[in-house]
């Protein structure tokens, strides 16, 4: 696992190119599942890039491979049977895959947090929420069980958890849904890590609750000029927050674009889909309209473009030729053939 | 918290009724003349045999019998023998003996049977895990008989015999706990077996659980996340299975009791059975019940402090 060329020192400051390289970028990376039926192939060549103070949402639906790339930049995969067979994950210039166990335990919860889906089964249900977020500070940063549990109740008020001080060593099921999923965010920024992200914080929680939990997210971003990602499946959440969009599909990014540009027309048709399928006020009475057929199967991946099968605007060429991420603008690149009628709305 | 250990104490009283009942009522239809059985193939006299049947109401029908018998017990009385002892005497000594032998399992039975089950959950699919594995059906194959003999021959005599190592006792309680380090082995043997099994599961369990995905995405040490976040999780269904298990290890000691020569409840209770000593049987039976109960408690509450999300008011 250890790679002697890789200086042992974590992440020096100055990695040299720190000037052209974003805070974390993500190049070809693949990760594969090995399962009784075979190979999952779960992510298939996925890029992006996340400035400081930035933040990208990764859209998707459920296997498009959004929440195992966030998972591979952790490095909480179960390898076996995940495997990332090629790829970087370059964080500050370092690839993270590179990298000891050990070196990779230093920057998780520290320089890369997590937020999961679920706080209720995420937070340990057997110790206070006050030891939870305390035990960031006494096993990174050795300080006493006192100080730690100051610093717990001063976080806890900083994500605006009414009676921190009283509450501090409450259990996690004595909280509601949103308190909960705020003692997460109180632990993962506890370090002041460089990038956070959120994989679906605000999917278990009620519609006034999650406006509240994106309102303290973007909050804590601008007040710590973090580089936030922000994973998804659902649209409306993205609006407000994004900087930019990466879509995923079949382990694929389809387009990557501004979040303006995206809402104002898609360069893809599976985002056109999505788009589509928003409820909207002015539509009240017609029916809503569904992206038809399934999402791909990981073992047995269609030919061409993964999208084809469900593509309204399918030709001939993507069923056979699989599309190359188009660059469109310099902030903006689609993975369609026809990237161009999709855009301008003359296709099919 | 003491209003719950209470009314559970409460709720043990129609418990220990209906245990009694049961036993008493199999033991009044036990084929056989008790009276008879004192004197072996030889006729009684009669008029001996009507004092004796009206000394313990045995003309009286079953219900009355049984009325006269927790009569006794509440004022602290476990009645007589036929033979004219007080059954307390014959308990003397004897429970301290299972007592100790099942004490000295459980504890075997938790430091093998959980780190068995450890090593096993976390080598999980590897030669480890699957030697383990294997062990385990070998206890639970091996009767007691067998694994009782084999101890006592090789870690009792041919150790001493071959190293002059003297330390396993093979009979008695002379030589005070290590007197019951190889019957505690051998009581323990099936019960190691399921312990490690239970363990192996739950830990697996416990290491998918997304809160240990969570301690391990917080940079928590390897060590630490085990140690700390999954495995207090993972000893809630073990001590359940630990506390339960105290009781069958009590009334499960038979032959163990026999094959090292303690002189404890178990081969008690089977001598009482032969000769039709009712009261001996039902008093047995009812401190094991009481122990059960006892026991039972004890998990509860273990439970409330291994779990903060059970509360009892």
């Amino acid at each position: 696992m250890k790679n002697p060329s890789v200086d042992t020192h974590l992440l020096p400051a100055d990695s040299g190119s720190i000037g052209t390289e974003p805070l974390l970028a993500v190049d070809n990376l693949h990760v594969e599942f090995t399962t009784r039926q075979g190979v999952a192939r779960a992510v298939n060549g996925v890029s992006y890039a996340l400035n400081a103070g930035e933040t990208l949402a990764v859209l998707g639906e459920s296997g498009s491979g959004k929440s195992v790339t966030a998972q591979a930049i952790m490095g909480i995969l179960d390898m076996p049977p995940a495997r990332i067979p090629k790829g970087e994950i370059r964080f500050r210039g370092t690839d993270l895959l590179q990298l000891s166990e050990a070196q990779r335990s230093q920057i998780r919860g520290q320089q890369i947090a997590m937020i999961f889906q679920d706080a209720l089964s995420a937070l340990n249900p057997v110790f206070t929420v006050g030891w939870q977020i305390a035990e960031m500070f006494r096993v990174h940063k050795g300080m006493s069980k006192k100080a730690a549990y100051a610093k717990a109740v001063e976080l806890m008020d900083r994500v605006r958890i009414p009676a921190a001080k009283q509450r501090v060593n409450d259990y996690p099921h004595q909280f509601s849904g949103g308190m909960r999923q705020r003692i997460m965010i109180a632990m993962s920024i506890a370090l002041d890590p460089d990038v956070l992200i959120a994989d679906e914080p605000t999917t278990a929680l009620d519609v006034t609750v999650q406006a509240q939990i994106m309102e303290l997210l973007a909050e804590l971003q601008r007040e710590s000029n973090m580089g936030m990602i922000l994973i998804t499946h659902d649209l409306g959440v993205v609006a407000d927050v994004a900087d930019k969009i990466a879509v995923m599909y079949g382990g694929r990014i389809v387009e990557n674009a501004p979040v303006h540009d995206i809402y104002r027309n898609a360069a893809h048709p599976y985002t056109k889909g999505l788009l589509e399928s928003i409820p909207r006020v002015d539509m009240k009475g017609q029916e809503l309209y569904a992206i038809k057929g399934l999402p791909p199967n990981l073992l047995d991946m269609p030919t061409g473009c993964a999208f084809h099968p469900r593509c309204p605007f399918r030709q001939d060429d993507c069923v056979t030729d699989v599309p190359a991420l188009h660059e469109i603008s310099g902030t903006r690149s689609s993975a369609c053939h026809y990237w161009r009628e999709v855009l301008d709305g003359t296709a099919g | 918290m003491g209003r719950y250990v209470v009314r559970r104490l409460l709720q043990a009283i129609p418990v220990l009724l209906g245990t009694t009942f049961l036993i008493f009522t199999l033991v009044y239809w036990l084929p056989g003349d008790p009276i008879q059985a004192l004197a072996g193939d030889r006729a009684v006299d009669p008029v001996f045999r009507a004092t004796m049947r009206e000394m313990f109401h045995l003309d009286e029908p079953l219900v009355v019998q049984y009325g006269y018998y927790i009569q006794g017990i509440l004022s602290g009385d476990f009645g007589t023998t036929f033979r004219g002892l007080p059954v307390s005497t014959i308990f003397e000594g004897k429970f301290q003996i299972t007592l100790n032998l099942a004490m000295m399992a459980l504890v075997i039975e938790a430091i093998v049977g959980i780190g068995l089950g450890l090593i096993a959950a976390l080598r999980r699919g590897k030669a480890a895990d699957t030697a383990i594995l294997a062990f385990t059906l070998l206890l639970v194959s091996i009767p007691t008989l067998v694994s009782g003999f084999v101890l006592q021959l090789v870690l009792g005599l041919q150790l001493k015999t071959s190293t002059g190592i003297d330390f396993f006792p093979v009979a008695g309680t002379s030589e005070g706990w290590r007197s019951y380090l190889l019957p505690g082995i051998v009581l323990a043997g099936t019960s190691i077996a399921y312990l490690t099994r239970l363990t192996r599961t739950s830990l697996m369990e416990t290491l998918r659980a997304d809160y240990v995905r969570t301690a391990v995405a917080k940079g928590m040490p390897r060590r630490r996340v085990l140690g700390r976040h999954a495995l207090r999780n993972s000893l809630i269904p073990l001590v359940t299975y630990l506390g339960a298990d105290l009781g069958t290890l009590m009334s499960g000691a038979v032959i163990t009791e026999t094959i090292f020569n303690l002189n404890g409840i178990g081969r008690q209770l089977v001598d009482s059975v032969y000769l039709s000593e009712n009261s001996v049987v039902v008093g047995i039976v009812t401190v094991l019940v009481l122990i059960f109960i006892a026991a039972n408690l004890i998990v509860d509450l273990l439970y409330a402090v291994l779990d903060p999300r059970i509360r009892y008011e």
